[in-house]
């Protein structure tokens, strides 16, 4: 056992697969000598050699598409979207093959590819338009593909070890800021956290929270925040979009009786917005009053100023304030 | 007199290690793959079936190339015209007709999509989508898996000339030119898609030039001559197979059909185009061929077309039989189910 | 900046208040204190004045809709002050334009659109309390008269739990649900929010008061007399009717000074002795009974009570009544017989003692110093709460009353 950052226990995870199964491979642009962008295979290059660190052209589509055929020839490929920003180029290939390629073939073919892409902005992010962005509402809307998103450390090697042994496509979401600003305890042995479940992180009884990635660190603070002020709410990690761990969810609401949804994607039609259509039909008769979402603004991504950033971005401070009018309500 | 030709000019298969055997399989694939195309337009015309795609010119070119690999060991990442190189690959009549009637033993996708999205797993027939020119790109992964696993395996992929100008092409063409990757990439250039004529595809004078570009050899082959397809195929392969790289083959085939049944080639396509495209029919030059070196004589032709005949009479009255998929198997297979 | 404004107290004991008309709309200028909206309460129509002067933003309550007294009914941006003469600067950065309809709420990464939504109708339940209510039979009645501790007075779930506990601990208190359901043929005519009021306020004072009752007969000879002799002279010389009601006013005013426990109030505390007399009068109006109050009754004249009479009947009966109008009372007079009732046992107006119901004045054969004479008669009823006071001085205080119309005499 040891306390790891975030970026280390994905890290951790990658080396333990490539180390434990040949067949586990890397690809991505400048993943190689360079070790990634932000370090996330820093020193696979000498330990596993070119052929399973392969630095990929600057080419989405490849990245996805080459992964595609080497996973249906005995490979398990782990392609990585620098920025989830970029990932736009490759969702033919994501979307209209790797999803379906199980469907369309009857059984008979498999995708087991895991597709990493780091996402998400704020004031420490400084990514501007095209190095901040969420994605998951328009993948997760996607029927063939698995969308995971961690927040703890534990969870991020747990859950990419089971992303990289699914036989399904997944698609791993990891937020930028909590590569160095989580830390947690990180068993050294061969652990998986099974895709699907949620995890209840902060039981409560006045309200449910639901949120995932990074806005379930500011979902936590801000369950803090309130706590003083008699206001006990429970706080629910998601953790894995689709498939989604519905008994979770409708367990707290008709626990609590109220519930919001956090998430930093745009609101509109944003991943709250099922969550909120699911707590609606499954358990309307436990609602004690309606179903929130708090989320980024209806724009077309975070911008680069720290002022228009901070305007952005769900807070802790924002979700507080929502959930005050929630409990009072 | 056949037998006098093959005295007076020595037989092209002979330098290209063709045997009668071999001549007279090929003839059959070819034979077999028109008869079920042409098989599958009268069901489509006489209302059992609403849609047919064809792979009629084609014919020629694929069950060269495919004659070249290693039909059980290499493996075939087709397109919605390779009918004819999926019979070569392995797959029956059966096969495809339950595909084309969507009934349940479909191996392609049981019944879940539009015929001609032929796939087969036990065949290593890797399946497509509609969506042009990806298919490249799982060629070129599949044959980087091969060289990582060291399997000898090496990837055929095809596709039309009209898709060439997908960015997916590019980028394939670029990766396995790179790593020198064991994969054939195989254009059937039929000089539309759909309707647009390739002068309005491209600026260059068919897509073999393009190959070097990309740091390996593009050839141009008339497609309705199977020897000499078969030859470029040959050498493609061994390069593959031998760590060269790839290679791009360009076959210049004629669409003998509309595109599809959906389709009216005479809106954009002159009449006289569509009858002088007749004379570079692959099945008739290469009987034509056979008839000159004296392989085919007519006991042997009815005795092939009656066997073909059979086949296709069988496949059809078989998938007809079969009932449609399951309604309750519409969810299966979303995610691996154990 | 916007700001809520709220249902008034609108009474003592008014829980809560229905919108009748809403007299401005979204993007309009409103000016302090002119009316906002139509309010109906227990018997009225109240004219409510908008606490603030600006612009009204939003309306929060639709027209019909019955809200707790203190929930936010509209949202009123308070006037931009106007900057120096001449000036044509925008408004402060934190005075946002108020020209955004009322639909366009300002979008913000925490607006998590907590503000309730704007059309609910009747009492604001959630599912859950809907559910509640049904798995703990708790009848709609019963619902509209739970106080919610949540924002704008909304039920909780809370609430509904600890009205169950408290009545499952007070034992078999089971609210009768009669079932009246609508059978074949029969029409089912939609409460009216002023029909709705009278129905609670009177169901509520026949479940907390015990009601007993008193009557008596009084000779009328002397008022009919008298009146017919003046009236004509007093109606040139006052300029309003001189009606029965004023007489029977200024006679429940001195009734009630001889007897002030007539004039008071019930509370667990003890009972509330009421200073002011200020006498209710129950006025058939055409949404139904409206009981306006004549404030200080005892300090007027025949005059001065005949006056505020016509003052308040008739704008009773236009609808124009206002806030003060209806609040306050301590007695009320309810007088049926201008619709040739005999013998009435009228219903104690909650937060009162007794009322007093008038009859109609019936020439009768009675028998007067040992011989038959035709008399004008009038029965004169109390109700009363019995937890005030007991028969004998309600008898006493009907006889007070009795000696008054037939001790009359010119001049008071």
């Amino acid at each position: 056992m040891a306390e790891m950052r975030y970026i280390d226990a994905i890290r951790l995870a990658m080396y333990e697969e490539m180390r434990r199964d040949e067949r586990v491979l890397v690809l991505g642009e400048d993943v190689g000598l360079k070790g990634g962008v932000f370090g996330c295979t820093d020193g696979f290059y000498a330990e596993f050699g070119e052929a399973r660190v392969l630095d990929t052209p600057l080419a989405e589509s490849s990245i996805v598409g080459a992964a595609i055929g080497m996973a249906a020839n005995g490979l398990i490929p782990i392609a990585e979207i620098q920025f989830s920003d970029f990932i736009h180029p490759a969702y033919n290939q994501i979307v209209s093959e790797a999803a379906r390629i199980r469907y369309r073939s009857n059984g008979t073919f498999g995708c087991p590819i895991t597709i990493r892409a780091p996402y998400g902005g704020g004031v420490e992010v400084h990514g501007g338009l095209y190095h901040s962005q969420s994605i998951e509402a328009t993948f997760a809307h996607i029927p063939g593909l698995k969308v995971v998103t961690p927040y703890t450390a534990y969870d991020a090697k747990g859950l990419l070890k089971a992303a990289i042994r699914d036989p399904d496509p997944v698609l791993f979401l990891e937020h930028k800021r909590l590569y160095r600003l989580v830390r947690g305890d990180v068993p050294d042995d061969d652990y998986v956290v099974p895709i699907g479940p949620a995890v209840v992180r902060r039981p409560g009884s006045t309200l449910s929270l639901f949120a995932y990635g990074m806005m379930l660190h500011e979902a936590l603070r801000a369950a803090e925040e309130v706590v003083t002020e008699g206001i006990d709410a429970e706080v629910v990690d998601l953790r894995t979009l689709r498939p989604l761990d519905v008994q979770t969810i409708l367990a707290s609401v008709r626990k609590t009786s109220k519930a919001m949804i956090v998430y930093e994607d745009n609101r509109f039609l944003g991943y709250g917005a099922e969550v909120a259509a699911l707590i609606a039909e499954e358990a309307f008769d436990a609602l004690d009053g309606p179903i929130l979402r708090v989320a980024g603004l209806d724009v077309p991504a975070v911008p680069y100023a720290d002022s228009l950033a901070a305007a952005f971005m769900p807070t802790s401070t924002k979700i507080a304030d929502a959930v005050r009018r929630l409990a009072a309500y | 007199m056949a037998v006098r030709d093959t005295r007076v000019q020595p037989a092209r298969h002979d330098a290209l290690g063709l045997g009668p055997s071999d001549l007279l399989d090929m003839y059959y694939y070819l034979a077999l793959a028109r008869a079920i195309d042409e098989r599958m337009w009268v069901l489509q015309r006489a209302g059992l079936v609403p849609f047919v795609i064809s792979g009629q010119g084609h014919e020629g070119a694929q069950v060269a190339v495919m004659w070249a690999i290693d039909r059980g060991r290499d493996w075939l990442v087709p397109y919605y015209r390779s009918l004819a190189a999926c019979l070569v690959k392995g797959m029956t009549p059966r096969d495809l007709m339950l595909g084309l009637f969507a009934r349940e033993g479909d191996p392609s996708s049981g019944g879940r999509q539009m015929p001609a999205h032929w796939a087969h797993a036990g065949h290593r027939i890797f399946t497509t989508s509609s969506p042009v020119a990806t298919q490249y790109l799982h060629a070129v992964g599949i044959a980087y898996a091969a060289r990582v696993r060291g399997t000898g395996e090496i990837a055929v992929t095809s596709i039309g000339e009209g898709s060439t100008s997908q960015g997916d092409w590019h980028e394939a063409m670029n990766l396995a030119g790179i790593h020198r990757l064991p994969v054939v990439f195989m254009v059937e250039n039929n000089r539309f898609a759909i309707s647009v004529p390739t002068r309005l595809q491209m600026a260059t004078d068919g897509v073999a030039v393009r190959a070097p570009g990309y740091g390996f050899p593009g050839v141009s082959v008339d497609g309705s001559d199977v020897l000499e397809v078969y030859g470029a195929a040959r050498e493609a392969v061994r390069r593959a197979r031998t760590g060269e790289g790839p290679t791009l083959i360009e076959c210049r085939v004629e669409r003998l059909t509309a595109h599809s049944s959906e389709d009216r080639q005479e809106k954009y396509r002159q009449t006289s185009d569509i009858e002088a495209a007749r004379s570079k029919d692959p099945l008739v030059v290469f009987k034509h061929y056979l008839e000159q070196i004296g392989l085919l004589d007519e006991a042997r032709y009815t005795e092939i077309h009656g066997r073909i005949k059979d086949a296709v009479t069988d496949a059809t009255d078989y998938a007809e039989s079969r009932p449609a998929p399951d309604p309750a198997t519409v969810t299966r297979h979303v995610f691996f189910e154990g | 900046m916007p700001v809520e404004i709220k249902l008034p107290q609108l009474g003592e004991s008014i829980h809560e208040g229905t919108i009748a008309r809403w007299l401005k709309k979204p993007g309009d200028s409103i000016e302090k204190y002119e009316p906002l909206a139509e309010i109906t309460t227990d018997k009225v129509n109240v004219e409510m004045p908008s606490p603030l002067g600006g612009v009204l933003v939003e309306l929060l309550a639709s027209e019909g809709e019955t809200r707790p007294v203190g929930a936010p009914i509209a949202l009123i941006d308070v006037a931009v002050p106007e900057g120096p003469a001449g000036s044509s600067e925008a408004p402060a950065a934190d005075q946002p334009a108020t020209t955004e309809p009322a639909a366009g709420r300002p979008v913000a990464a925490a607006d998590a659109g907590a503000a309730p939504p704007a059309a609910v109708r009747g009492v604001r339940l959630s599912p859950l309390v809907r559910r509640l209510a049904e798995e703990h039979r708790i009848p709609h009645h019963v619902l509209e008269t739970l106080r919610g501790s949540g924002a704008g007075g909304r039920i909780t779930k809370e609430d509904i739990l600890h009205y169950v506990a408290d009545r499952d601990r007070v034992g078999a208190h089971t609210e009768p649900t009669p079932l009246v359901a609508p059978r074949s043929g029969d029409d089912v005519v939609k409460l009216s929010p002023v029909r709705r009021a009278i129905a609670q306020r009177m169901a509520q004072s026949k479940r907390e008061i015990p009601h007993a009752y008193g009557v008596i007969e009084t000779d009328m000879r002397a008022v009919v007399t008298w009146r017919e002799a003046h009236k004509e002279a007093w109606r040139a010389r006052e300029g309003v009717p001189l009606t029965y009601t004023a007489f029977f006013v200024a006679a429940a005013c001195e009734a009630l000074r001889a007897y002030p426990i007539v004039n008071s109030s019930w509370s667990e505390d003890g009972v509330i002795m009421r200073r002011a007399v200020n006498i209710g009068i129950g006025i058939a109006a055409d949404e139904g009974l409206v009981v306006p109050v004549i404030h200080d009754a005892d300090r007027l004249s025949l005059a001065g009570v005949a006056r505020a009479l016509d003052d308040l009947t008739g704008r009773a009966r236009a609808g124009r009544l206002v806030l003060a109008d209806i609040q306050g009372g301590t007695f009320t007079i309810t007088n049926p017989g201008v619709f040739g009732s005999i013998w009435s046992m009228p219903i104690v107006v909650p937060g009162q003692a007794a009322i007093l119901a008038t009859d109609a004045i019936v020439k009768r054969a009675v028998v007067r110093d040992d011989a038959i004479a035709i008399r004008p008669m009038m029965h004169l009823g109390l109700s009363f709460d019995h937890r005030i006071f007991d028969g004998a001085t309600a008898v006493q205080f009907l006889n007070h009353l009795k000696g008054w119309f037939e001790g009359f005499r010119d001049g008071r």
